[in-house]
């Protein structure tokens, strides 16, 4: 009890610290530059793969494969925005694709059956994602459930939900009002041809990582990821920011509903419900830590057009969809393994 | 100075002109079939550092949780320069100028020290990106940080860009107390703040609890290290089975009498 001076480190272990580091090798010290910027390992493989399928064939380089892409990235891009901000925080959104799918036939339907004006209609997908995302944040705030659960079985719920409303049937996008596929059409930049939905999922790229990096929102987003009780005992109101992420996830995949209209030109009840996998392996291969707290908005972009490249090249290179699948889960478990890695090198 | 009371549980002020910033009345909390305190008192004088000491599970922790937020009692009353208040979070206790490091340290290891010191109270741009859209002063949190540290006289920490995670033990509680110490307007209360620090950090540490008194900032001191309690503390409660067994002086006791009483082998 009455030990004198507990026994710590040296005095002088500020500079053992950096002997220590001058020790490293080039190894770690790579290991240091990729743990100090979680988006470059992402934007290295993206690079890599763009090169290597680039060089396998001479199509994959041609602005309408491209175009191809970058739209095929639109949707899982804007579920990635949303599955990144709950990823932030520790949890994790099964319900994302869902969600979307749902917004979707809503707004379609009470376009097409309701004869809601254009405006109105996306309102109402608006607000149907918004109270599915306050379901999941209630759940998870009020209950205590873990978001897992919680969106598990959300997940079958908001399935079940989209079939009953939409009777199974899919409505084609010509009946629909124009403003409602307009997310689909393209304008060329360099031969490049880039749609709205594209567009509109790059500016939420940058408002979401605007509001993460510039406000304490963001801030208090990061520390309740990071360790919840610490937050709040510096005074977060962490029931308040988990909310309002399950919120602003909802808003987000609103969005998603609508690009995903204009891409497929139709909103189907079957189309995209397992997009949630391929949200969460975007996120995971941006470089965004599963246990909270860790991550940047842009790794996301990048897993999401790594996916995207992966699929695309692997197609034009003639294999079958099946292999893509296999390289994507092998993808996934890489990114993983290279992250806890990385992560190492803070012990 | 003269053996204060030995019974429980107020004690008569040190000068009976002066009175106690913050004040406990019997304060009583369970969990459970636990009891943690059973009718604690306590009062803290302006300028003056009151040590808690007592075995594990005496109710030390418990009773610093009452008196800043973080837990509420069941029963008794808690005054702030003589006015009841009833914290029901930790914001509450902060807002009337009581901070605390807790022995968890509370701070965000993926956050920088800047962001940490201004965890829960960022400030905003003045301009019209600060009110229009909410942007944070990052460079200005991050210019006043650095100043509070050097007024505070911690050297350790010389980039406030760093994130915690890669500081040291002793560098993290830097962060944590300097935290408490630049926002606490009233109380600053330290649970075990030398309990993981070698020791040159610790007589920084206590240092800066000098420092803090001599600014008229009261400080109360939860720790287990007899030397560093009866360097720094003018009074010293101590807890023994969820009651105040006694409140010492260094003077008027050592501390093989203290660590009698918190053992129950002696009373004061």
């Amino acid at each position: 009890m009455t030990q004198q001076q507990t026994a710590g480190p040296p005095p002088a272990h500020a500079d053992l610290a950096e002997e220590f580091l001058d020790r490293s090798t080039p190894l770690t010290r790579i290991r240091n530059i990729l743990h100090r910027y979680p988006a470059l390992s992402p934007a290295i493989v993206l690079l890599l793969a763009v090169i290597v399928f680039g060089i396998l064939n001479d199509r994959f380089l041609r602005p309408e494969n491209l175009s191809l892409i970058t739209q095929q990235v639109a949707v899982i891009g804007t579920l990635a925005i949303a599955q990144t901000l709950i990823i932030l925080t520790a949890g994790i959104d099964l319900s994302v694709g869902a969600v979307m799918v749902l917004a979707s036939m809503v707004v379609a339907q009470t376009a097409v059956n309701n004869g809601f004006p254009a405006i109105l209609a996306l309102l109402a997908g608006l607000a149907t994602s918004l109270v599915a995302g306050a379901l999941n944040g209630l759940l998870v705030t009020r209950l205590k459930l873990p978001p897992f659960i919680v969106t598990l079985g959300t997940l079958n719920i908001f399935i079940a939900l989209t079939l009953l409303y939409s009777n199974g049937a899919t409505v084609r996008g010509s009946k629909m009002p124009e403003l409602l596929t307009w997310t689909g059409s393209t304008f060329p930049i360099g031969g490049v041809r880039i749609s709205i939905g594209v567009v509109l999922m790059l500016l939420l790229y940058g408002i979401v990582a605007f509001i993460l990096g510039k406000t304490a929102w963001g801030r208090h987003v990061y520390a309740v990821g990071d360790d919840k009780e610490a937050a709040r005992l510096a005074g977060i109101p962490v029931s308040r920011v988990l909310m309002s992420v399950y919120l602003a996830a909802g808003a987000v995949l609103a969005v998603g509903a609508w690009i995903q209209i204009g891409r497929t030109n139709a909103a189907s009840p079957n189309a995209g419900v397992d997009l949630n996998l391929d949200s969460i392996t975007a996120v995971v291969i941006g470089g965004t830590s599963l246990f909270g707290g860790r991550g940047s908005i842009w790794g996301s972009l990048l897993g999401a057009l790594i996916v995207g490249v992966f699929r695309n090249g692997l197609s034009l290179a003639g294999l079958d969809v099946l292999y893509q699948t296999l390289a994507v889960g092998i993808l996934v478990i890489v990114a993983v393994s290279v992250d806890q890695w990385i992560r190492k090198v803070k012990s | 100075m003269t053996v204060t009371e030995a019974s429980v549980p107020s004690v008569p002020p040190r000068d009976p002109n002066r009175t106690p910033i913050l004040q406990a009345r019997n304060l009583v909390k369970t969990f459970g079939r636990v009891v943690g305190l059973d009718g604690v008192s306590l009062d803290l004088y302006p300028g003056e550092v009151l040590a808690i000491i007592g075995d594990n599970g005496a109710g030390k922790s418990t009773l610093i949780k009452c008196l800043t937020g973080a837990e509420i009692p069941d029963e008794g009353q808690i005054l702030l320069s003589g006015e009841q208040v009833h914290f029901k979070r930790p914001q509450d206790a902060r807002t009337h100028g009581i901070e605390t490091v807790y022995q968890n340290l509370a701070v965000s290891p993926a956050l920088d020290v800047a962001s940490n010191l201004y965890l829960g109270r960022e400030e905003r741009l003045s301009n019209i990106f600060g009110k229009l859209f909410r942007v944070l002063d990052t460079n200005g949190m991050r210019k006043r940080a650095k100043e509070e540290l050097t007024r505070l006289g911690i050297s350790t920490l010389q980039d406030v860009t760093v994130a915690v995670e890669n500081l040291s033990g002793g560098q993290r509680q830097a962060v944590a107390v300097a935290r408490a110490a630049a926002f606490g307007s009233k109380v600053v209360v330290l649970d075990e703040p030398t309990a993981a620090l070698g020791v040159r950090e610790s007589n920084q540490v206590l240092q800066l609890v000098r420092d803090l008194r001599d600014r008229g900032l009261p400080v109360i001191l939860i720790s287990h290290n007899m030397p560093h309690v009866f360097d720094v503390a003018d009074r010293i409660h101590i807890q023994r089975l969820g009651k105040c067994a006694a409140t010492i002086t260094p003077e008027s006791h050592n501390m093989t009498d203290a660590v009698a009483i918190m053992t129950g082998a002696a009373t004061a």
